[in-house]
C-alpha cells in the first residue's frame, strides 16, 4: 500500500501497523523526562481511515491534557514511518500551534513541520454580517432589478430598431435562422404540445361532465369548453410549454456564446448582436406561438369532445356544430393576438438572461432557471392583464 | 513495508508496458502509439514532448487512468492505472489540468479541501487549516481563500489548481501544459514554484509541455514521442544529439536556439 521508504531512524520489525498511534513513555527515573513517541503513516490517507481519527482524539486528547497539567511531555517523531502536510498539522494543532520544548525528529519532518508552522493562519473571516451589510445588500437588490428593467428597455428598444431596418431592407434580414428558429421552436414542439393539451381537455371535460350532469345541463359543456379552452388555457398552456423548453434553450445558447466569447467575436467581427441573435429568435417565437396556441387548443379540444361524447353521449357532430354559436370568434382571435404577445416576450426574457450570463458554468445554470421562471411569471402576468383589459370583447 | 537497505532497489513510479492506443475516428482506425515502453524513476521530472497530435495528452490521461490503453500496461505506483479512480485516489497521484479544471461552484479553499473533506472522517477545523497551508504554499495569500475561481486570474488558477492536486501530498504530479496561457512573468514564477515543491516534496513530476523554456528550465529527463513511441528518452543534451527530424526541428529552430542559449553550459 505505501511507498516502502528509508527510515533510517527506524529499527523495528519488517511488518508493522501503519495506523498513526501515540505511545506513552514514562519517564525513566533521573536520565528523561515523559516522552510521546509518534508512530505509524502519518498521511491522510491512514488519518481518515474509518476509526483511526476517533482512537487517535483520545489519545491527543490526553497529551493535551497531561502537557498543561504538569511538565511538558517532550515528543519523537523518529519512528514515524511517513509524515505529510495533513499529518504535520494534526501534530502542530495539538501542541497549540508553537515547538514543543523538547522535540526529537528527523531532518525532512522537521522542514515539513517548519513548513506548516509558517503557512499557519487563521482563516480571514469572511465578512460578517450586519444591519448594514443587509441594507446594502437590499440595495443591490433593488438596483439590480433596476438594471434588469434598463437592460430589458435596451433590449426592446434595439429590437424595434433592428424590425425597422428589417422593414426597410427585407433582403438582408436573418432569414435562414429565422426558418431555423421556427423549426426548432415550432415544429418540433408539436408532438409534447399536442399530448399535453389533449390530456388537460380530457381532464377537464370529464370534471366538467359531473357538475354538469348534476345541473342535469349536459348541452353547456360546449359553451363552457369552448370559451376556457379557446380563450385562456390553449394560449396559456402553450406560452407556459414553450417558456420551459423553448425558453431555456434560448437562454442556455445565448449564455454558452458568452461563455465562449462567442458574442465578442461576433462584435469585433463587425455583426450586431441584436439583428443576428435577438431579432431572429423574437420573430419566429411570435410567429410560431399563435400556431402553437391553436395547435394546443385543438388538441384540448379533441380531449374534450372525446369525452364528451363517450360519458354524455354528446356526438361529436353536434360539438362541432354548435361550437361556433357557443364561442365568439373574436375570443379566438384575442387568443392569437395574446399568443404572439407571449411568444415576443418568452424570447426577448430568453435572450435578456443568456446576454446577461457570466463566463462561467454556475452563472449559465442561473441565468437558465432565471429565465424560465421569470418568462411563466409574466406570460401569466400578462395574461391577467389581457383578461382585465378584454373583458367586454367576446364574452 | 522492508526496512530499507542502504541502497534499494527502487521500483519506477511509473511503468508503461508495450501500450498500444488507437482511437476510431470517422470509421477509421487510428493508431495512437504502437508498443511505447516507458519507466519513470521516483523523483524524476520528466518532460514529455512531441507534436501535436503525437498522444502525449493520451499518455497523461492512460497514466491516470481516464483513458483505458487498447493493449499493454500501465503500472502507476504498482498498481494498474485504471484503479486511481477510487476513493482517496489524491493520495496518490496529483494531476494540474490545462485550464486548471477548479470546480467553479466551490471557493479556493473549498476546492483545495474539496479531496480531504470527502473523505468525511477528518474534523473540519484540520481541513481548513491543511487546506490554507496548501494555498501559501503554491505562494498565493490567504486573503484569496474565500474568492471564486471566476474571479482569479489566469495565474493564480493554476496555482489554486496546483494546490489542490498537492493536498493529500501524492508522491506523483501530473502536468499538463503547466505554463501554456502565462505571460512569461507568470510563467517564470510558476516554474519556479515548480521546481521548489519539486526539491522540497521530494516529487515525481512528469510534465507535457510545448513551452521550451520551460522544458529547458525544469526537466531532469526529457522523452520524445514520435513515430507513436518513445524515440529517444534521456539528458537534455542526450536527446538533442539524437538524430531525427523531430528533434532537429523542435530544438533546431529559432525558440530552440534561444532557449538554449539560457542552458548552463
Amino acid at each position: 500500500m505505501n511507498r516502502p521508504q528509508s527510515n533510517p531512524g527506524s529499527f523495528v520489525s519488517p511488518i508493522r501497523d501503519a495506523t498513526p498511534c501515540l505511545q506513552r513513555q514514562p519517564a525513566t527515573p533521573g536520565a528523561e523526562s515523559a516522552c510521546i513517541l509518534v508512530q505509524g503513516a502519518w498521511r491522510a490517507a491512514q488519518l481518515a481511515e474509518p476509526g483511526v481519527w476517533r482512537a487517535l482524539q483520545k489519545d491527543l486528547t490526553a497529551a493535551m491534557a497531561t502537557g498543561e497539567a504538569r511538565e511538558a511531555p517532550g515528543w519523537d517523531l523518529r519512528d514515524v514511518q511517513e509524515l505529510d502536510h495533513t499529518g504535520a498539522q494534526v501534530l502542530w494543532n495539538v501542541w497549540g500551534r508553537q515547538w514543543p520544548k523538547r522535540l526529537d525528529t528527523l531532518p525532512t519532518q522537521r522542514a515539513l513541520l517548519a513548513r506548516v508552522a509558517r503557512y499557519t493562519t487563521p482563516l480571514p473571516a469572511p465578512g460578517r454580517a450586519t444591519l448594514l451589510g443587509y441594507y446594502l445588500v437590499f440595495g443591490n437588490r433593488v438596483l439590480r432589478f433596476l438594471d434588469h428593467l434598463h437592460a430589458l428597455l435596451l433590449l426592446l428598444g434595439q429590437l424595434l430598431l433592428d424590425t425597422l431596418r428589417l422593414l426597410r431592407h427585407p433582403g438582408q434580414g436573418p432569414w435562414r435562422d429565422v426558418s431555423g428558429h421556427l423549426t426548432q421552436i415550432g415544429a418540433r414542439a408539436l408532438p409534447i404540445t399536442a399530448l399535453v393539451g389533449f390530456l388537460i381537455g380530457v381532464v377537464l371535460a370529464y370534471l366538467m361532465t359531473r357538475q354538469l350532469k348534476l345541473l342535469g345541463a349536459d348541452l353547456f359543456i360546449v359553451d363552457l369548453l369552448g370559451i376556457s379552452l379557446i380563450r385562456e388555457l390553449g394560449p396559456v398552456l402553450a406560452a407556459v410549454l414553450i417558456a420551459g423548453r423553448s425558453g431555456s434553450t434560448i437562454t442556455a445558447q445565448i449564455g454558452v456564446m458568452r461563455v465562449t466569447e462567442e458574442i465578442d467575436a461576433m462584435r469585433v467581427l463587425g455583426i450586431a448582436q441584436g439583428f443576428r441573435l435577438v431579432l431572429p429568435r423574437v420573430l419566429a417565437m411570435t410567429l410560431a406561438m399563435p400556431l402553437i396556441s391553436v395547435w394546443t387548443t385543438l388538441a384540448a379540444l379533441t380531449g374534450g369532445i372525446l369525452v364528451a361524447d363517450l360519458l354524455m353521449q354528446i356526438p361529436p357532430s353536434y360539438f362541432v356544430r354548435s361550437l361556433p354559436g357557443a364561442v365568439d370568434v373574436a375570443n379566438l382571435l384575442l387568443a392569437t393576438a395574446k399568443s404572439a404577445v407571449f411568444g415576443a416576450l418568452i424570447a426577448l426574457i430568453g435572450c435578456h438572461y443568456g446576454l446577461r450570463v457570466q463566463p462561467n458554468t454556475e452563472s449559465l445554470g442561473q441565468g437558465t432557471t432565471a429565465s424560465v421562471v421569470t418568462s411563466i411569471t409574466v406570460v401569466i402576468l400578462v395574461d391577467a392583464l389581457f383578461a382585465v383589459l378584454f373583458k367586454d370583447v367576446g364574452l | 513495508m522492508s526496512s530499507a537497505a542502504p541502497d534499494p532497489i527502487v521500483e519506477p513510479v511509473v511503468e508503461i508496458d508495450q501500450l498500444t492506443s488507437v482511437f476510431h475516428a470517422a470509421g477509421q482506425d487510428l493508431v495512437v502509439h504502437q508498443d511505447l515502453d516507458l519507466r519513470i524513476e521516483a523523483g524524476e521530472l520528466l518532460s514529455i514532448v512531441g507534436g501535436s497530435g503525437s498522444g502525449k495528452t493520451v499518455l497523461l490521461r492512460q497514466i491516470l487512468g481516464l483513458v483505458r490503453p487498447h493493449r499493454g500496461r500501465v503500472t502507476v505506483l504498482g498498481q494498474p492505472a485504471e484503479r486511481l479512480g477510487d476513493a482517496g485516489a489524491a493520495s496518490r497521484v496529483g494531476m494540474l489540468f490545462q485550464h486548471g479544471a477548479l470546480f467553479s461552484a466551490f471557493s479556493v479553499l473549498d476546492n483545495i479541501a474539496f479531496a480531504l473533506r470527502e473523505l468525511k472522517t477528518l474534523p473540519d477545523d484540520l481541513v481548513r487549516d491543511v487546506a490554507l497551508v496548501k494555498l501559501q504554499m503554491v505562494g498565493l495569500d490567504a486573503m484569496q481563500a474565500h474568492k471564486m475561481p471566476a474571479e482569479l486570474s489566469g495565474g493564480m488558477v493554476k496555482r489554486v489548481a496546483l494546490a489542490r492536486a498537492l493536498v493529500m501530498d501524492p508522491p506523483l504530479l501530473l502536468l499538463d501544459e503547466p505554463t501554456a496561457g502565462l505571460d512569461p512573468d507568470g510563467a517564470d514564477g510558476f516554474c519556479e514554484l515548480l521546481r521548489a515543491l519539486h526539491r522540497e516534496l521530494a516529487l515525481t513530476v512528469v510534465m507535457v509541455t510545448h513551452d521550451l523554456d520551460t522544458l529547458f528550465e525544469l526537466s531532469t529527463r526529457v522523452a520524445v514521442l514520435a513515430d507513436k513511441r518513445v524515440i529517444v528518452s534521456g539528458t537534455l543534451p542526450e536527446v538533442m544529439a539524437f538524430p531525427h527530424p523531430f528533434i532537429h526541428n523542435f530544438f533546431g529552430g529559432q525558440r530552440g536556439q534561444r532557449a538554449r542559449l539560457q542552458l548552463p553550459a
